[in-house]
């Protein structure tokens, strides 16, 4: 238990974790969805606390690492152009397109801030009416209500040299495609607490029945996972399949209204592909019709893009747990942060980078089945 | 970005007809949209994500997640210079070109 001093109350780390292991009588496998809890899990060693049996895998809800290297390729041209102001989060900076990366981008002149809400964007365009602004609206559905907001303003400001890059996904299609593959061995899932304090529960019930696979929502620190392993746990030991709020302090079952009436107002559901994965149905959202002046796409037309993924990189397999980073022979040696092939490595909330960061000490490569440390 | 970090409400007040506030996040006080918690007051805790307020949250609950965020060092990674960031990880040097950022459209 060498890292369990660090948690914020060990003791209760203790208690949860003895409970766990005393429930435990049969392997299970579970799937943490959100990128931010597998960032948690290894950085503390969760998964290493954990008994033998319960595995953890690694989903694919980081919307860095998700969003489509064709995406990625229109940015880079978009934010290229002399006329435009590219408007980014800073984690998307170094997420490789096929050749290049923002971070070159603004070396070689191109005009890329970056700022912490869309919202700055949406100030920069009203301050540089000569320009053109653009913002790179990706994320889950936390952050879509936020990039929603952004536009309505737009339209409402009649701000006229300002759009939206575009490339939101949805959790639910996402599960429910995981648990549809031949090769899944996910047997429960610990539902991403933020994309519910948006969405509520409402959509799980049904996903939950379906697949018969406990859905417990789990928030993001130390101690909110091992309880959202708890809760799991004991719902799979009992053969039961419900949706469990393990996270209330930030949950409501609704979820918040106000976002899912504007969410529903400016984007239409739109089948999206993911980065690795491929084209899931009905798993994004894109500007609905009325909003259609406001798509970066409509407004600067980028076709002809060829995408080119590594061929070594192995990102998609492990977006969808079948894959652990380490697994890929490319991991550490080929493909580190520093020479990231796929966004998995890239993006901090990556699983990849994850395994790099926090476990760079314990491992090489060549040593990481001798000591078995992963 | 996926991080939702809670800050508690210093002061509101309406701008171009939203109703924006200045928010404490353990030190760093950053403009936060209220309109999808219209009715959060001065004085209270949220989670706030790019930005904007998503849902409530209790004192104690808040103010031990910030504690337990700046041990870990998460609130330099969320609000710290996003191109020295990129530029560390990518061990190369900071692209010159344009005037900045995040700080700048604060202003
Ligand atoms: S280690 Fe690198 S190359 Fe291998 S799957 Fe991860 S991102 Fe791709």
């Amino acid at each position: 238990m060498k890292y369990i001093d660090e948690f914020q109350d060990p003791d209760l780390a203790r208690r949860l974790l003895d409970d766990i292991h005393s429930t435990v009588t049969r392997p299970w496998a579970l799937m943490e969805v959100c990128g931010g809890q597998t960032h948690t899990i290894i950085r503390h060693g969760i998964d290493q606390l954990l008994p033998d049996q319960v595995e953890l895998i690694h989903g694919p809800g980081c919307p860095v690492c998700v969003t489509p290297l064709e995406v990625i390729d229109k940015a880079l041209e978009i934010a290229s152009r002399p006329e435009v102001i590219f408007c980014s989060f800073g984690d998307m900076l170094r997420v490789p397109g096929t050749g290049r990366d923002l971070f070159q981008v603004r070396s070689e002149g191109g005009d890329v801030r970056v700022v912490y809400s869309p919202l700055d964007a949406l100030r920069i365009a009203q301050q540089n009416p000569d320009r053109e602004v653009v913002f790179f609206g990706i994320g889950f559905e936390t952050t879509a209500p936020p990039n929603a907001m952004t536009v309505y303003q737009a339209r409402r400001l009649g701000i006229q040299n300002f759009s939206l890059l575009v490339s939101h996904v949805r959790v639910p299609p996402a599960i429910e495609a995981i648990m549809q593959s031949p090769s899944c061995r996910v047997q429960a899932f610990l539902a991403a607490g933020h994309v519910c304090s948006v969405m509520g529960v409402s959509e799980y019930p049904g996903l939950a029945e379906r697949f018969g696979v406990p859905i417990v929502v789990t928030g993001f620190e130390p101690l909110d996972i091992l309880e959202g392993v708890r809760r799991t746990v004991r719902q799979l030991e009992r053969g039961e399949h419900t949706v469990d709020n393990a996270y209330p302090r930030a949950v409501r079952p609704e979820g918040n209204p106000a976002a899912q009436a504007m969410l529903a107002d400016v984007f239409e559901v739109t089948d999206r592909a993911w980065r690795g994965i491929g084209t899931i149905p009905g798993s994004g959202w894109r500007l609905s019709q009325r909003y259609r002046e406001y798509d970066a796409e409509y407004r600067f037309s980028v076709t002809g893009i060829r995408t080119r993924e590594p061929a070594e990189c192995r990102s998609g397999e492990v977006l969808q747990g079948l894959l652990k980073p380490h697994e890929c022979e490319a991991f550490g040696t080929l493909c580190t942060p520093r020479t990231p092939l796929g966004a998995t490595m890239v993006s901090s909330e990556g699983a990849c980078a994850a395994y790099y960061l926090y476990r760079r000490l314990d491992i090489t490569t060549a040593s990481l089945e001798a000591n078995s440390v992963v | 970005m996926c991080l939702a970090v809670p800050g508690r409400v210093l002061d509101i007040e309406e701008r171009d007809g939203t109703r924006m506030a200045s928010v404490d996040f353990g030190g760093v006080v950053k403009e936060v949209c209220l309109e999808y918690l219209p009715d959060l007051q001065i004085g209270e805790y949220a989670i706030v994500h790019v930005g904007f307020a998503l849902q409530r949250l209790d004192e104690e609950s808040a103010k031990q997640t910030l504690e337990l965020f700046s041990t870990l060092g998460m609130l330099q990674e969320e609000f710290g210079d996003p191109w020295e960031l990129a530029a560390q990880a990518g061990g190369s040097p900071l692209p010159a070109a344009g005037i900045d950022t995040a700080q700048e459209a604060q202003k």
